[in-house]
């Protein structure tokens, strides 16, 4: 006798975990069915060696609510932080570096106007964020206003922005939509002071510091900080498969059922109703409603057969960007590595190879044609440095975001992955001369191996690109704004929806809200 | 995997505009030089006169030459479902051989165009419509294994109408074309070519459609009038035709109705309740493109409808607006379509009623305009609602026809 479950949850990634856990947490009973065999999604774990454990996707904590990690009581389920408020330190060919602590910003280069400027950018910034922040943790303001409900989501994002004030709402206004590029360029004169606080509008996607919206981005990333409570740029103890293993005790402890290894196929939909889904091997389950963690693109182009899909809604979905173009590094070292200008204290720190904002740009515009960047930029940490849990026997773990890869799916895929290889590590050694030699073991993850080993589609980080077009009430699309989709008892969970990507948990949460509250 | 072939040598923007292969047999017969154009090709709006083009199809018999109408044809072990899909009635149920008349919606559930479907085989349709259609075809067929082939210049047509028609066919040399019953297909060889015929038209008489390749036309256009010759056959410009779908009840796109893809204001668009094709429309089928928003539009129930009416007196009431008075106090309504209907002796017109009016128990006005003399005119008549089709004579399904 197989058990009928009232929700099925199609990805064990930290969103459908999420959602498992506040389902579960209010009695309905869940089945959560994970495609690959270890759960987490992009933030899981694996062993790069043996002995080396590597958070192959995500690789720091830093956007999770402070609330629902307390409701989730993800410390009682052994999550626990190595190292938080990391300090970011951009790192410079000729050793000098730059240490960004809070509000405080040092390096030999580092002009006093500059270290002024930065006080009054992050408290203007701080202000944005407080006027925005709150829509990126409820379920997006519905555009079609029909109801006082309705009409009250909407005014709530206008009033906190009119809250603002006249002077500080027009200024809100004015760099909404821009370009970080210019807006940088009007606070501060250090090029690559510019650069790497730029790269914190960029990750992951595929746009870069003079695209349109990259303001919003960085917002959005400044939102994560804000929520989190003051743990900033954390480093989670064991890896960051340790937030999604926290959060799949908790949904256990609540009675979901997980498997893994259990590909979904198909969502069966019946009388426009999902009805449960196919797996991959052939076996039906039938559920209540069915959520799907999976992105948008799979979820409505793969798992969803057209023939209960309207032609404008796959349209829409088909032409939703998906173009990751984040790739990963991770090298075993020998020994603890020697970067230019970065004392040992601060190796535990986040480190940033972006030297000016042109040169984040020039390391884009190859990716826009499916080459890869001669010198990339990157985001590098050294999880042992603050968890030794991370490498036994003295060895060292480097993990690092590289930036900008395209999706290669050219014949050459192979050749070029190893070419590549050698060019982050040159781009690697101007920073630390001896890397090479301290090398055990290095891997190079393009998006397309991301999309292979993570499921999500373009290897995007996001699963749909986060741009303005995207944003609210438009992510991903609007008819699947609210984690409701065009077939009854279909939800969305994932990433894809608002309020985007990162490790945050809130669109599962959001998504188990509202079935909770009937769905609508 | 979906291929697309349009089998256009060169892009629409650079053609002329084109005549049809027919027009080198009939062009000896055109007296008065009114032509229209069609999708890209030189059509006739009359040859000559009018009533007698519009007499031939309820007399004897008159030929339309289809050659312009845009044809798709979509194959593949898909193509059942995706046809399903896309159109509104229900494809299942459509038998091989047998054509149907449909429209489609978008997402919204508003109208992009109406046309027929004909079911050549298990896996093979053919969609006959007025305008292009090849993006949203494209993008309905993400997601299925199928082959949209555009066989608009390849294949000609002509529409052969009236109470001779079969008679004409038979001796044209199409053995058993009687048997044939309304909205039913099949191929025929004649002078060593095939012909597919259909017995279809846009006229609500008895006619059938032929259609074959290109380089055939000639010699089936030859064919075809030698041996109705005798019979009065006749060819009929659009002016004619629209005569003739007006006393049928057929709707005309741009006039009854403008395509969701071409409207500017949102107001304008129709669902096919509102155009009263109500019948086309399979609710229980399974989903299709715009069902969820034709289930809400159902709910809601209907501001306004299409019905037929019947006007007192005998001016063609064109373009006028209809009120609930008799000193036209609230209008409630207008005219789509309009005609003195030669054959009924009837005064008709397709109209736009709001709700309650359309249900019929109503009296109405309309308001005419009249040019007598250089000099406007306003007269305002009383006008009922009536069924449709206005004309629908027995021998438009009787199967085989008289042999007249
Ligand atoms: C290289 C990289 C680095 C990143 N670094 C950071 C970082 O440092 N900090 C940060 O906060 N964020 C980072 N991110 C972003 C973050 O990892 C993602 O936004 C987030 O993990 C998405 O979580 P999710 O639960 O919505 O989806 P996912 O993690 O993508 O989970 C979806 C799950 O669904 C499963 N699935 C998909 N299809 C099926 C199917 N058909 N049947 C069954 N299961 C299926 C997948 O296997 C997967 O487990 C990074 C992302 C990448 C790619």
């Amino acid at each position: 006798m197989t058990r009928r479950f009232q929700n099925i949850i199609i990805g064990a990634g930290h969103n459908g975990l999420a959602c498992a856990a506040y389902l579960s947490r209010a009695g309905q009973s869940v089945l959560v069915l994970e495609a690959s065999d270890v759960i987490g999604g992009a933030a899981r774990n694996r062993d790069l060696a043996p002995g080396v454990t590597v958070s192959p996707g995500a690789h720091l904590l830093h956007a999770m609510p402070a609330d629902l990690m307390r409701e989730l009581n993800l410390s009682e389920h052994d999550l626990s932080l190595a190292a938080t408020d990391l300090n970011t330190v951009s790192l410079a060919v000729n050793g000098e570096a730059i240490t960004f602590d809070g509000d405080t910003v040092t390096g030999s280069a580092v002009s006093d106007a500059d270290k002024a400027a930065y006080v009054r950018f992050n408290k203007d910034m701080h202000r944005f964020t407080k006027a925005l922040g709150p829509a990126l943790e409820k379920l997006a303001p519905e555009i079609a206003i029909e109801t006082w409900k309705q009409r009250l989501d909407l005014m709530g994002l206008g009033w906190s922005i009119r809250k603002l004030g006249r002077y500080h709402m027009r200024e809100f206004l004015r760099i909404i939509g821009m370009n970080f590029y210019d807006l940088l360029d009007e606070y501060f004169e250090n090029p690559q002071m510019k650069a790497a606080i730029a790269m914190d509008a960029l990750w992951g996607g595929e746009w870069g510091a003079r695209s349109m919206g990259s303001v919003l981005t960085y917002l959005y990333r400044m939102a994560g900080y804000a929520r989190n409570g003051d743990v900033g740029i954390a480093q989670p103890k064991g890896g960051m498969g340790a937030v999604s293993a926290a959060i799949a005790k908790a949904a256990k402890a609540a009675g979901t059922d997980i498997r893994t290894g259990a590909r979904v196929k198909q969502i069966l939909v019946e009388n426009d109703h999902a009805v449960g889904v196919e797996l991959e091997t052939g076996e039906r389950i039938e559920a209540d409603r069915v959520i799907s963690n999976a992105d948008p693109k799979q979820t409505f182009m793969k798992l969803v057969s057209p023939d209960h899909l309207d032609t404008g809604f796959v349209r829409q979905i088909k032409n939703l960007r998906a173009r990751g173009k984040a790739g990963k590094l991770h090298l075993v070292l020998s020994s603890a590595p020697k970067f230019k200008g970065v004392d040992t204290v601060n190796l535990g720190s986040r480190m940033i190879i972006a030297p000016t904002m042109d040169e984040i740009e020039l390391a884009f515009n190859p990716s826009k044609y499916k080459k890869y960047p001669t010198a990339p930029v990157l985001e590098i940490i050294m999880p042992s440095v603050n968890d030794e849990s991370i490498a036994s026997d003295g060895r060292h773990l480097l993990s690092a975001v590289v930036q900008y890869l395209p999706y290669d799916d050219t014949p050459d895929e192979e050749a070029n992955r190893t070419a590549f290889l050698e060019t982050v590590l040159d781009q690697l050694e101007r920073y630390a001369p001896d890397i090479r030699k301290q090398i055990i073991e290095a891997e190079l993850l393009t998006p397309r191996d991301i999309e292979r080993e993570f499921g999500m589609t373009g290897g995007h980080w996001h699963h749909v690109e986060l741009v303005f077009e995207t944003f609210l009430f438009n992510r991903p699309i609007p008819a699947l704004s609210r984690h409701t989709s065009p077939i009854t008892d279909l939800y969305l969970c994932g990433a894809g929806c608002h309020p985007g990507g990162n490790v945050m948990g809130i669109a599962g949460r959001n998504a188990a809200q509202l079935i909770l509250k009937g769905g609508k | 995997m979906t291929s697309i072939i349009t089998n256009n040598e060169r892009p629409l923007s650079e053609r002329p505009i084109l005549e049809t292969p027919f027009y080198p047999s009939y062009k000896h017969l055109i007296q008065n030089d009114n032509y229209e154009e069609w999708a890209g090709y030189t059509t006739l709006a009359s040859f000559a006169d009018v009533g007698q083009e519009y007499f031939s199809v309820r007399n004897t018999c008159g030929v339309y030459d289809l050659c312009p109408m845009i044809k798709y044809d979509i194959c593949g072990i898909d193509a059942e479902r995706y046809m399903n899909r896309l159109i509104t009635r229900n494809v299942k149920k459509l038998l091989p051989k047998r054509v149907t008349y449909t429209v489609w919606c978008d997402d919204k559930g508003h109208i992009i165009e109406d046309g027929t479907v004909f079911r050549l085989s298990a896996t093979e349709f053919r969609l006959c419509c007025a305008d292009r259609q090849i993006d949203w075809l494209m993008d309905c067929a993400i997601g299925y294994d199928l082959v949209i082939t555009e066989v608009t210049d390849a294949i000609v047509g002509l529409a052969v109408q009236g109470p001779v028609s079969c008679k004409i066919l038979k001796k044209t040399g199409f053995d058993g074309v009687e048997k044939l019953k309304i909205f039913q297909l099949e191929s025929f060889s004649l002078n060593g070519y095939e012909v597919m015929v259909s017995r279809t038209g846009f006229t609500g008489d008895l006619g059938y459609e032929l259609w074959t390749n290109a380089i055939n036309a000639a010699d089936l256009w030859e064919t075809l009038f030698k041996a109705g010759k005798p019979h009065g056959i006749r060819m009929i410009g659009s002016e004619a035709l629209d005569m003739l779908r007006i006393e049928a009840g057929l709707i005309m796109v741009d006039v009854e109705f403008m395509s969701c893809f071409h409207t500017v204001k949102y107001d304008r668009n129709r669902t096919p309740f509102e155009l009263g094709l109500d019948w086309v429309v399979d609710m229980n089928k399974g989903h299709f493109i715009g069902r969820r928003a034709l289930v809400e539009a159902r709910q809601k129930g209907l501001k306004n409808k299409l019905v037929g009416i019947d006007i007192d007196w005998n001016k063609r009431a064109d373009g006028a607006l209809i009120y609930n008075s008799e000193n036209c106090e609230r209008q409630i309504g207008e005219v789509t379509s309009a005609l003195w209907s030669p054959i009924l002796k009837q005064n008709i017109a397709l109209a736009y009623l709001d709700a309650p009016y359309f249900e019929g128990n109503n009296d109405m006005w309309v308001e005419v305009y009249m040019h007598r003399e250089c000099k406007w005119e306003r007269e305002v008549y009383k006008c009922r609602v009536t069924e449709k089709p206005f004309y629908n004579p027995d021998r438009k399904k009787l199967t085989p026809p008289l042999d007249l």
